[in-house]
Parts: C-alpha cells; structure tokens; sequence
C-alpha cells in the first residue's frame, strides 16, 4: 500500500512537471503554429537560474527568478527572432531549434556539462508520511504548483480578454486581425507565459532530481511533446490529464517491469494513442466515403 | 467617397488573382461587388483589409491604409463580416460580440439587442453550434456593434434558406441606413433592393461599373456578366471560372462587343420580386 | 549547351573525389597533413558520410516537407544492428549489415505508419508538420533511451568498439583509412543515385505535389500517405545502411548517433547547405563536417583557454557557434549556400530548381483548375494563411 501511494504521488510530480512544461507548448502551438523547440533551453535556463541563486537568497525568491528569466527569455525570442518570420512558419521552427542547440551548449560552457546539486531549502528536502508511506515533500509543492498554474490558466483563458483573444487565435487568428485586435501582442504574451511556466519547470525540476544539468531541459521537453500530442494542442485539460497519465505510467513501470523502462512506455503510450487516432480518422473517412 | 482602390493587385499561390481593380465606394448607402464565383471578390475585401498581400494604393476616408497592418486599418472604422461568417466557434455568442468590442468605440448593443433578439437570450451558448442564419447574425452584430465608417459583407446570404435571406436583408437594409456598406452578393434580387452603384469584377479586373438598376435591367449584359439571369430569392451560383491567363481581356472584350450569350434565360421574370 | 555542363558536373565532382586519396596536397586550416595521409582521408570519410546522411534526410525534410526529428534512430539502428550481429550472431559484416538494412525498413516502416497515420491531416486533431516532428522525436528519444539503460548489450555511454575479426581486414587499421574513404564515397554516390534519379521521377513529381500542397494532391487523387511512407521508408533504409558505414568509419556504435542532437546536425546540414536541392545536402555535409571538425579542435587548444570569458565560453562550445550560424543562416541566406551563388548574382534562388519545368503541363493545369474547387470549399484556410503575411 505505502508503495502504492509513493509512486503515485511521485508520478503525479512528475506530471505536474510534464505539465508545466507541456502546457506552454500546447498554448504555443495552438495560437501561433510554433513548434518551440527551444522550450528545453529555457526549462534550463529556469533551473540553472534557480541553482544559482539557491542558497544566497530565499527559495521563493529563486524561484521567482527562474519564472522571470524564463518570461524574459521567451519574449525576447519571440519578439526578436520569430516575429520577423511569421511568413515562413518552418523557418520559425528552425530558428528555435537553432537555439534549443546553441542554449544549452552555452550554459555547459559556463557551468560546465557536469550535474550541478540543487539544494532544496529545509522545508522542502523532508518527506511526508501519507498511508504509511514517507512521500519527499516536492512531490506535493510540484503537485501544488501544478494544480495552481491549471487553475490561474483557466481563470486567465475564461475570464480576461487577452484569454479570450488567445483563445480566438487559437481557431482563426486571421478573423482576430480583422476585429482590429492586435494578435500579436497576444503572441509575445503567450510566448512569455509558456517561457514562465518553463522556468518555473526548471526550478522545481532542480528540486525534484536535486540537481540541475545543461541538457536536462531538453530531456524533459521530449516528454513534454508526447504529453502535449496525446493531450491535443491547445487543449489546456486534456494536457493536464496526459501530463499526469504519463508521469504515473512511468513511474509504475519503472518500479513494477524494470527501471528505465518507464520513459519507454510513455512512448509506447503515445504510439497506442496516434494508432487509436489514426484508425479513428480512417474509420470517419471511411464513414464519409460511404456516405 | 469613403473607399478608394487604385490598382490593386494580388498574387497568391503563383497566380495573379487580382490584376489591377479599381473602384471606389460611395460614403452613404450599398456599393455592390458583384461577379461570378471565383473571380475575386473576396479577394478585393481581404485585399482592403490587409488579409492578403496586395500593391497598389487604397484610401480609407481620405487617408491611404494600404501600408497598415489588418488591426489598423480596421481601427479606422471598418466592420468586416466575411464570407463564412468566421465566428468562433468554440466561443459563446456573448464572448464572440465582446471579442469585437473595439477601444475608443462606443458599443451599441442596445442596436444588436434589437436588431437580433435571439443573440441575447442564446449568449451563452457556443456559436459553433448556432445555424447559418444565426451565425450570420452574429457576423453582422460584430460589425454593428462599433462605431465604423464602412462595413464590408462578402456573401451574407450564402447557403442561407430564403425566409432567413428575408430576415438577413432586412437587416442590413437597417445597417446601410446608418453606414455605408460594401456588400459582396449574388442574390440580385437582393442587390437590386439594396445597392445603388455596382461594381462587377471579372477575371480579377473591374469590367463595370455604375447605378445597379442599369446594369440589371439590362438582361443580356447581366447574363454575361454575372452569369445569372435570374434570382429568385436564392443564390444562383453558376459554377464559372476566369480562363487561366488571357482570361481578363476575353472579360473584357465581352463587354466592349456585347455579344449575345450562347443560352439566354428567361427574361427579367424575376426582376420585380424582392426577397 | 547549359545542359551539358549541368551533367557534367556530378562527374567532375566524382572524379575529384576519386583523385583526391592520391594527392598530396596540403589544405592548411582543413586538413592536419596533406590530403592522402590517414587523418585527413578518416575526416573526408566522415564528410562524405553526412553528405549522404544528409542527402537521406533531405529526401523527407527538403522533398516532401517532412520534419523529422527522429532520423538518427535509424543511423544508430543500423550502426547498432550489425555491430551486435556480428558481436553475438557471429554473422560475417556483408550478413551484418544485410539484416540491419533490413531491421531499419521494417522499423522505419512501422514507426513511418504510426507517425504519419497518427498526426493526420484532417479533422481537429490537426497536429501536420509539428505533430510529425514531435513523435519522430519521441520514438527516436525512446531508441535512445533504450541504447542508454542497457549497456550490457550496448555498451551504454561507451558504445560497442567494432568487431573487427568479422570485418575484411580491408577495413581494419589505420593503413586501410583509404578504404574507408572508398566506402563512404561509395554511400555518397548510392545514396545520390537513389534521390535524384527519384526526384526526377514521376514519384519525384508526386512528392513535389505533395510538398506543396498536401490537400491539393489528394485531391488529384493521389494518396500522399502512400508517398509520404515510401519516402520515409527509403530515407530510414538509406539511413540505417549509413550507419553500418558509420560503425565502420568510426570503428564502433556510438550512442551519438542515438541522439536527438545527431538528427538535429543533420537538420543543420541540409538548411546550411540548402534543403531541396541537388548539391545543398551534398554541401552542408561536407561544410559541417569540416567545420564541427575545426570548431572541436579550436576549442580544445590552449589558445583558447586563455581567452576571456566573453570568447572562451562560446568558442569552447562547438554548438553555440553551430547553433547561432544555423540561425543567421535561416534568417540571411533562406536558401542554404546551394543559393549563394545566384544571390550573390543578385537573382533570386530558384526555389525547386529541377522539377518546375519539368512537370507535364497538363498536370500543372488540372491542378490550378482543382484549386479553384479548393479555395471554395476551405474558404477559411487561405485565412489563416494570410494572417501570417
Ligand atoms: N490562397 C489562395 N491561393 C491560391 N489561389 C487562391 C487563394 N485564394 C483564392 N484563390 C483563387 O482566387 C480566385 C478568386 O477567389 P475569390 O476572391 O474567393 O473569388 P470570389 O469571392 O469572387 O468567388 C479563385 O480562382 C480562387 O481559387
Ligand atoms: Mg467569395
């Protein structure tokens, strides 16, 4: 039983992570077309933020860092280098992974390639006993963080009216334009949001692994896709749901079949689901063929 | 006069869609553009609000707009309801009419309230599961809803079954009372009613222009032209497209020659009713 | 006249590379020693290795406008396959890398159908060219994965040295680099043949159709899911024999070839060298190569240890400078160096060189017809389109 509990709420922090990283991308992608494949680097750049200032000052300060460098990063980019290519949406995708290589390969120059430990604050380094089972206190500050950022998401696609652009964006940005909405605003603003949950992925991925490393971001991103293509693009709860689908699958697998295959069966999961899907479209087209 | 185009020209996908249309929209009442489908209306209205990439000059209210970004040049004061209405179809009514409520606008939902009673007791519904007519409506709300200097409707009639094209003339009827309007339309009993000037485009070129009564009552013309002889409170859509390169000046030359048509419809049996 | 030249060409290129083991010059900056000493003749196998990678990639990337992120899951299958064929079947290398082509067209073929099926093109699950990015990433990661959490078969981070009592002592040894050299060109040119000579094909034609608009050629009838697969399972086939060339080149499986960084320099390769085109790929091979090559030795030397930090981090990182020239050349040179010299020339790159003349014409006129049907019955989607102009 204590087992039980320990890998479930260890998966579940482990898909908030996948969340926080994966509910950017979806946002990303479902208003602007971008495949942000430098998501990785700034989940890093959050992390190493996080690690440097750990220890100096406050942990909520640190973290606060991580969400900023994040936020400023992904505006940066957006405004810089991917505004000037809304015409050439690929290239778009090639300039992030440009970056998504150029990122970390910086941080490893000036921190080095090494895993740098992350030493959470007292308070959260302890563990919890829940049903019997010592469960580490991150667990529940990823979970919580997670749960919060879902509600704060909602709350801002539902009830502002930038949520509501960005919502529109997501059907027909074309039609935004032509209601005399400035779309791209939206965009920076989107960008900027995705970057912030990135970095705040970062920090509390630091915690979760007690260390942080240049090319942890980008592992990390990977299942962050699978989560975001088995959740839907744009899909704010249907990511939600697959993040903590996936964190779950891994970690019983993990413990139950054999370590390291957990991070295959999240891929596995994914191969069903598009499988499902694809047999899914072929079985309407096939409807509408007939018909 | 409120809208000036000069020259305006569009390639898209490698073809030259639009070839140098000019023509300009009176600052009270309907200016129609009319055409056969695929000859490049809808072009021409994305062409004057920036959803495509053109040349050419365009004045808004006196002041050229072609170099403005689509927000802009709506900004201005231009209500745009396009051809398949686009509303968003996972928003609700409510959200879909406050997505249009534009800064320093007032916002007349006192008028949209009015002119369509249904928009407020169906807000919160998603419009994606409103009908045609209903969406239509709010189309047409969103342009109502703010202050504008022009309102521009491609097709708000298209696909919409004839006691729902009535409600929708009515309507804009109303709105053209308040603002002049730039109304793309096949229906021509419903062009007839409304428009005074008519501009027909074909091959990616303006063919005619002048007073719509003239160009309707003259029935070969029309045949030509437009390809319809007749409408009967339904669109008539002759599936017709512009000859891929010498196109435009075959448009032309039928003008100048005025030859009679190869299949002459009935004569004006319709011309009397409107919807 | 002009015809005559262009054909010539791959043959004069052919020719130079044939000599090229036989000369002695000396190319200061590229190459350590002259041309034909084993250093510079191992660096040039590499070259020619990702010149043909790189053509392979291309066929999905440049030819039909596939993203894929996951190609170098089949390098490192093939790489992987045939070492551990010959290590635990004992096949002989021609059997080895036999059963690998084979094990990275039946992989391609499955993780092809799934990816592409997956990611549809219609409906409201319209992931398209970022869903296929996404899940080729992911099943290549998992290849990789894989590789990593078993190093008892696969030598986990130290990769598996070659099993050189299986392989003709031809390929063993430093004094046989040459014959690595013969076998890289060797891939190069088969690699060539295959995509051009389908480029220029009927199928070639398709695919164009396909890349320039994949609703458009469904509606001609075609079956772009069809094309699509067959493309992606050509690419994964020429893929996994490059990586039995690789296994040899290298003298081993490395778990670099598992990365999705080793799929990403690919990527950089075909858009450095100008993606959909004949030479493009060819050129960013070679170029990045060279100067991964360069760049790695520059910053392991003292000179570069001595640097502020302002210089050393950056120079010290190969993949910085890689990374920030790939974006400049995104940005600055859209076409690749394939394009410099018509830009240079103050013309405009021709963006599909070969295929635009030559499609029958009737073809290309039913297609405009058909668009007209297009644009009526998606009126919405040239919107979206235009919102990005
Ligand atoms: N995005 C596009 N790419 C290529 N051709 C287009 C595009 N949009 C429209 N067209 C073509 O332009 C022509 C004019 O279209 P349109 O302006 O919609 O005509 P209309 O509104 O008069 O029926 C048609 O032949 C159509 O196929
Ligand atoms: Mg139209």
């Amino acid at each position: 039983m204590s087992t039980l509990v320990l890998l479930t709420l260890t998966g579940l922090g482990l898909g908030a992570l996948y969340f926080l990283i994966a509910s950017g991308l979806s946002l990303i992608f479902g208003l602007m077309d971008v495949l942000n494949f430098a998501h990785g680097a700034l989940v890093t750049a959050g992390a190493y933020a996080a690690w440097r200032l750990t220890g100096h000052l406050p942990f909520a300060v640190a973290i606060a860092a991580a969400i900023a460098t994040g936020a400023v990063l992904a505006a940066l980019i957006e405004t810089v280098l991917i505004r000037p290519l809304y015409s050439r949406p690929k290239d778009q995708i090639l300039v992030t992974v440009g970056l998504g290589l150029a990122l970390p390969a910086l941080v490893q120059g000036i921190w080095g390639a090494d895993a740098r430990q992350l030493r959470a604050p007292r308070q959260l380094a302890g563990t919890v006993s829940v049903l019997g089972a010592k469960v580490p206190t991150d667990r529940f500050v990823l979970i919580a963080a997670a749960i919060v950022v879902l509600a704060a998401l909602k709350l801002f696609l539902s009830r502002t009216r930038y949520g509501l652009v960005v919502r529109a964006g997501v059907e027909d940005r074309a039609m935004v334009t032509a209601l005399g909405i400035d779309v791209r605003k939206a965009f920076t603003l989107v960008f900027a949001i995705g970057g912030a949950l990135a970095g705040l992925a970062g920090a509390l991925g630091g915690v979760y692994f007690g260390s942080v490393s240049p090319d942890q971001g980008t592992s990390l991103l990977v299942f962050g896709f699978v989560v975001v293509v088995i959740g839907g693009m744009g899909r704010t709860d249907g990511v939600a749901l697959a993040a903590a689908a996936v964190g779950l699958i891994q970690q019983f697998t993990n413990y139950y079949a054999a370590s390291g295959l957990g991070d295959f069966a999240a891929v596995a999961i994914l191969a069903v689901v598009l499988l499902a899907r694809g047999n899914r479209d072929g079985a309407r087209r096939l409807i509408r063929r007939a018909a | 006069m409120i809208l000036e185009l000069d020259d305006v020209r569009v390639t898209l996908g490698g073809s030259h869609i639009l070839q140098g249309v000019s023509f300009s929209v009176a600052p009270t009442g309907v200016t129609a553009l009319l055409g056969r489908n695929g000859v490049g209306k809808t072009t021409t209205v994305k062409a004057i609000l920036g959803l495509v990439p053109r040349t050419g000059r365009i004045d808004f209210g006196g002041d050229p707009v072609h170099r403005l970004r689509t927000h802009e040049i709506v900004r201005r004061g231009i209500g745009y309801a396009p051809e398949d209405r686009c509303v968003f179809a996972k928003l609700t009514v409510t959200e879909n009419l406050a997505l249009a409520e534009r800064r320093g606008s007032a916002h007349a939902y006192d008028l949209v309230y009015e002119l369509f009673p249904e928009l407020k007791t169906r807000g919160a519904q998603a419009a994606g599961t409103l009908s045609g007519g209903q969406q239509q409506m709010v189309a047409i709300a969103r342009t109502l809803l703010n202050d504008n200097r022009l309102i521009v409707v491609d097709e708000p009639t298209k696909g919409l079954a004839p006691k729902v094209v009535t409600e929708v003339a009515e309507v804009l009827e109303r709105a053209a009372e308040r603002v002049p309007m730039l109304l793309v339309e096949q229906n021509l009993a419903l062009v007839r009613r409304l428009a005074g000037d008519g501009v027909v485009l074909a091959a990616g070129q303006v063919v005619h222009c002048g007073p719509v009564r003239e160009l309707l009552a003259d029935a070969a013309l029309t045949q030509e032209l437009l390809g319809v002889g007749q409408a009967r409170g339904e669109n008539v859509t002759l599936y017709t497209r512009p000859a891929p390169s010498g196109g435009s000046t075959h448009a032309l030359a039928i003008v100048k020659d005025r030859q009679p048509p190869d299949e002459v419809s009935p004569p004006e049996s319709t011309r009397s009713d409107a919807p | 006249m002009k015809r005559h030249v262009k054909n010539l060409i791959p043959v004069a290129v052919l020719a130079v590379l044939i000599s090229l083991p036989y000369s002695t010059l000396r190319i200061p900056g590229v190459f350590d020693g002259a041309v034909n000493t084993p250093g510079s003749l191992q660096l040039l196998a590499l070259c020619l290795l990702f010149a043909g990678l790189a053509v392979g990639y291309d066929l999905l990337f440049g030819r039909l406008g596939l993203m894929s992120f996951g190609h170098a899951l089949y390098v490192a299958l093939g790489a992987y396959s045939a070492e551990l064929a010959m290590k635990n079947l004992h096949l002989p290398l021609v059997l080895a890398a036999l059963l690998a082509t084979v094990i990275g067209a039946a992989v391609s073929t499955l993780l092809g159908a799934v990816s592409l099926k997956g990611v549809g093109k219609l409906g409201t699950e319209n992931l398209g060219t970022v869903g296929f990015a996404m899940v080729t990433l992911a099943f290549a990661q998992a290849g990789s994965i894989l590789v990593g959490r078993d190093p008892k078969t696969t030598g986990g981070e130290e990769g598996l040295p070659l099993s050189t009592e299986k392989v003709p002592a031809a390929f063993v040894g430093v004094v046989n680099t040459v014959n690595l050299y013969w076998l890289a060109l060797a891939y190069l040119v088969l690699v060539c043949a295959v995509v051009w000579w389908l480029t220029g094909s009927r199928v070639g034609r398709v695919w164009q159709a396909i890349r320039d608009n994949e609703r458009r050629a469904e509606v001609l009838g075609l079956n772009p899911f069809r094309y699509q697969l067959g493309a992606f399972v050509l690419a994964g086939t020429l893929g996994a024999v490059g990586g039995v060339v690789h296994l040899l080149v290298t003298a081993g499986a490395t778990p670099e070839t598992t990365t999705t960084d080793f799929t990403l320099a690919l990527l950089v390769m075909v858009v450095l060298g100008g993606s959909g085109t004949r030479w493009g790929p060819v050129l960013g091979g070679v170029f990045y190569t060279l100067l991964d090559h360069r760049l790695g030795a520059v910053a392991t030397s003292d000179s570069v240890a001595g640097l502020p930090a302002g210089l050393r981090v950056p120079l010290s990182q190969p993949l910085v400078l890689l990374g920030v020239l790939f974006v400049l050349v995104v940005y600055a040179v859209p076409g690749g160096l394939a394009a410099l010299p018509s830009r240079l020339r103050g013309r405009r790159p021709p963006t599909r060189p070969r295929l635009r003349g030559r499609g029958p014409r009737g073809q290309r006129g039913e297609q405009h017809r058909l668009g007209v049907v297009e644009g009526e019955a998606h009126g919405a989607h040239p919107d979206r389109v235009a919102s990005e102009l």
